[in-house]
């Protein structure tokens, strides 16, 4: 596994674990049991247990019938969305609460942008009984409501994050101080494929369930296991990680991560990280980061808040490096094009996260006999008021 | 080479106050003033610190002094700037304190070379892993006489500190509880199972007690299971207070004294 892990919890030159010493308990007894405990028997056969029976897997593979022809090539969807609680961000959800009881953790902590990740959290812990407090930064409280609302409909207590642009960088920021303050009975489930080793790996390992399904639908439809493109948003970069990972090491398959360029690259209003940042460190890992010369963290902007964020996980980073995936960036304006083609071609509303790696499918080129599946990451019940509102919908 | 750190451990025995501030906060250009105040009424050390926008381990006083600071534009050439002629002026032990993502976009090697040359004594970069300095800069830090000075909380287990304590020179940072700086969460220095575990280790290193210590009373409860204690966020308050920073810094720091 080439672009897998190594044992000091680097990808290439990206990852490690950069925290202050008040976590490093924590991180360290992670450390040393996420891989013997995501292998005991019994872990396997909660976790396959309910993500069948709960989570509603395995999703879909959708043959965008419709969309293919618009982009004269052959387009499956991967229906994250369809996913209990509306995001491929429960697949990970499911496998940390398990890791946490498994560690003998009480009380359940989480950062959320869009809120499904929050959302998806707060699901897990009133299904296992446990304590869940979700950070979410001021700005996403308000545009993404409805995740709020559910959230305390669980019994979750959402604490807003007030500091820096008040979205998912800020609640990362505000989860970890509450990590640092509270050392003996809470876990922390990071929603993506960032933060320190081990958890870019971890999270990988949970939503690496998408692209091991995707290989047996791919085998059934095409009569191969792969497809010619994966494409996936990258906010993070967990829903990427997961429709990538068992294809990193099959150079045939192309990996498409997509990010957000807000208002454009060159705006100033933007979260396209691998074109706008460099080496750095952030929440606890070496990876490419938005920053001024002096280091210090840009703010980033996109108007889709799960990928509204300065950074990205390791494992793209080295991704991007090594140019084993191709990075492409979408405006706000292309994937809200993107969400109405969806809707009106299929009959599927896409978050808007998602909407961005359905926008990049004019921009990859693919052929008509060749194949690519675009990961759906998640469903667009969260988004309606923006896009009532920006599709001038309100009135009629 | 003896630096100031060791220095001053090896003259006074106990009571001994470190003070942190926020480089640039409340003005871009107090560094100077600040510094020279404080050593004026007596403190022993001072932690100058770097701001930097996400301080992953500081509590909301130290958040705000570090945004305010970039705003007024402070940086680590600016604070280089501000400290190049520090050592015609006072020979208090000065330690720089911050986040490694600015230190490593100026440089980890020009960093060293630049704080060894005005005359700095010791580093804190509470998310630089012992491991990783050990592997990659120990070397570089020891060349230029700088002592790196680690943190060790009340879950730190006792291999793991004595791990840290061989390889720093200068103190051992006792982080007094489980916290971010700043916390009033009414645990701080009461911890005494753990500081006594520590003063049993008999460590190469002296130990200072810091994060929560906000007034005499803890300030002398951490002085009677260290050689010293660290104020960081309760000074930063004492220095938004009206009146003259020289005003202000003399009553905080009676106010600690006695
Ligand atoms: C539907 C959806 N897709 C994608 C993301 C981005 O996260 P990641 O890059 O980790 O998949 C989010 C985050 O909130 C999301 O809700």
């Amino acid at each position: 596994m080439k672009y897998a892990v190594d044992e000091n919890g680097f990808y290439g030159k990206f990852g490690g674990a950069y925290i202050p010493e008040m976590l490093y308990p924590n991180v360290e007894e992670l450390r040393q049991n996420y891989l013997k405990i995501m292998q005991e028997p019994d872990f396997q056969a909660e976790l396959q247990m309910l993500l069948k029976d709960y989570v509603g897997r395995p999703t879909p593979l959708y043959f965008a019938k419709r969309l293919s022809e618009k982009y004269n090539t052959n387009i499956y969807l991967k229906r994250e969305d369809l996913n209990h609680t509306g995001a491929h961000k429960i697949n990970n959800t499911v496998g940390q609460v398990l890791m946490a009881k498994r560690l003998g953790k009480k009380r359940i902590i989480a950062e959320t942008g869009a809120g499904q990740h929050g959302v998806a959290t707060a699901t897990v812990c009133a299904l296992m009984d446990l304590e869940c407090i979700v950070y979410m930064g001021e700005v996403d409280i308000e545009r993404q409501a409805p995740n709020v609302a559910r959230m305390k409909m669980l019994g979750a207590t959402v604490v807003p994050a007030t500091s820096g642009s008040k979205t998912l960088k800020d609640a990362t920021n505000e989860a970890i101080r509450d990590w640092i303050n509270n050392p003996e009975d809470t876990y922390y489930i990071i929603g993506s494929v960032v933060g320190p080793h081990p958890y870019p790996d971890m999270v990988a390992r949970f939503q690496s369930v998408i692209s091991e399904e995707m290989m047996a639908q791919l085998s059934e439809k095409t009569g191969r296991d792969y497809p010619d493109y994966v494409v996936a948003c990258v906010g993070g970069g967990s829903n990427a990680a997961g429709a990538f990972y068992h294809y990193l090491d099959r150079p045939e398959v192309k990996l498409v991560a997509v990010e957000a360029a807000g208002l454009g690259i060159d705006s100033g209003e933007s979260a396209a990280t691998s074109v706008l940042g460099k080496e750095g460190i952030i929440h606890g890992s070496r990876t490419l980061l938005m920053q001024t010369e002096d280091g210090q963290v840009t703010e980033p902007y996109s108007i889709s808040a799960g990928l509204d964020y300065p950074g990205v996980g390791p494992m793209h980073a080295h991704l991007f490096e090594s140019k084993r995936a191709i990075f492409k960036n979408i405006t706000d304006e292309e994937a809200l094009q993107a969400v109405l083609e969806l809707t009106r071609l299929e009959g599927i509303i896409p978050a808007l996260e998602s909407a961005h790696a359905l926008a990049a499918l004019g921009r990859i080129g693919a052929g008509p006999d060749e194949v690519v599946v675009v990961n759906l990451s998640g469903r667009g019940d969260k988004d309606l008021a923006t896009y009532l509102d920006r599709f001038q919908l309100n009135g009629k | 080479m003896e630096n100031r750190i060791n220095t001053l451990f090896s003259e006074k025995q106990q009571g001994l106050l470190s003070v942190y501030f926020t480089a640039g906060y409340p003005n871009l250009n107090d560094t100077v003033d600040i510094i020279l105040e404080l050593e004026k009424n007596g403190v022993d050390l001072i932690e100058v610190g770097m701001p930097f926008s996400d301080p992953l381990a500081d509590g909301p006083t130290i958040q705000q002094s570090s945004d305010i600071a970039i705003r007024n534009g402070m940086t680590i050439p600016k604070l280089f700037e501000q400290l190049k002629d520090i050592r015609q002026k006072t020979q208090i032990p000065l330690i720089l304190m911050g986040y490694l993502n600015p230190v490593m976009q100026y440089g980890v090697e020009r960093f060293c070379r630049k704080c060894s040359e005005v005359g700095i004594d010791g580093i804190i970069l509470p998310d630089l892993p012992l491991a990783d300095y050990v592997r990659e800069y120990k070397q570089l830090f020891e060349e230029n006489n700088l002592s790196k000075v680690f943190l060790v909380t009340p879950q730190t287990p006792e291999q793991r500190i004595r791990e840290i304590d061989s390889h720093t020179n200068g103190f051992v940072y006792m982080v007094s509880s489980a916290s971010t700086t700043g916390s009033t969460n009414g645990k701080a220095v009461v911890n005494t199972d753990y500081f006594g575990r520590v003063a049993g280790m008999k460590l190469r290193n002296p130990g200072m007690i810091g994060f929560g210590i906000h007034d005499n009373h803890t300030f002398t409860q951490a002085c009677n299971h260290a050689r010293g204690a660290i104020i960081g966020s309760a000074f930063i308050k004492a220095l938004a207070q009206e009146g003259s920073l020289q005003q202000n810094i003399a009553s905080f720091i009676q106010r600690i004294r006695n």
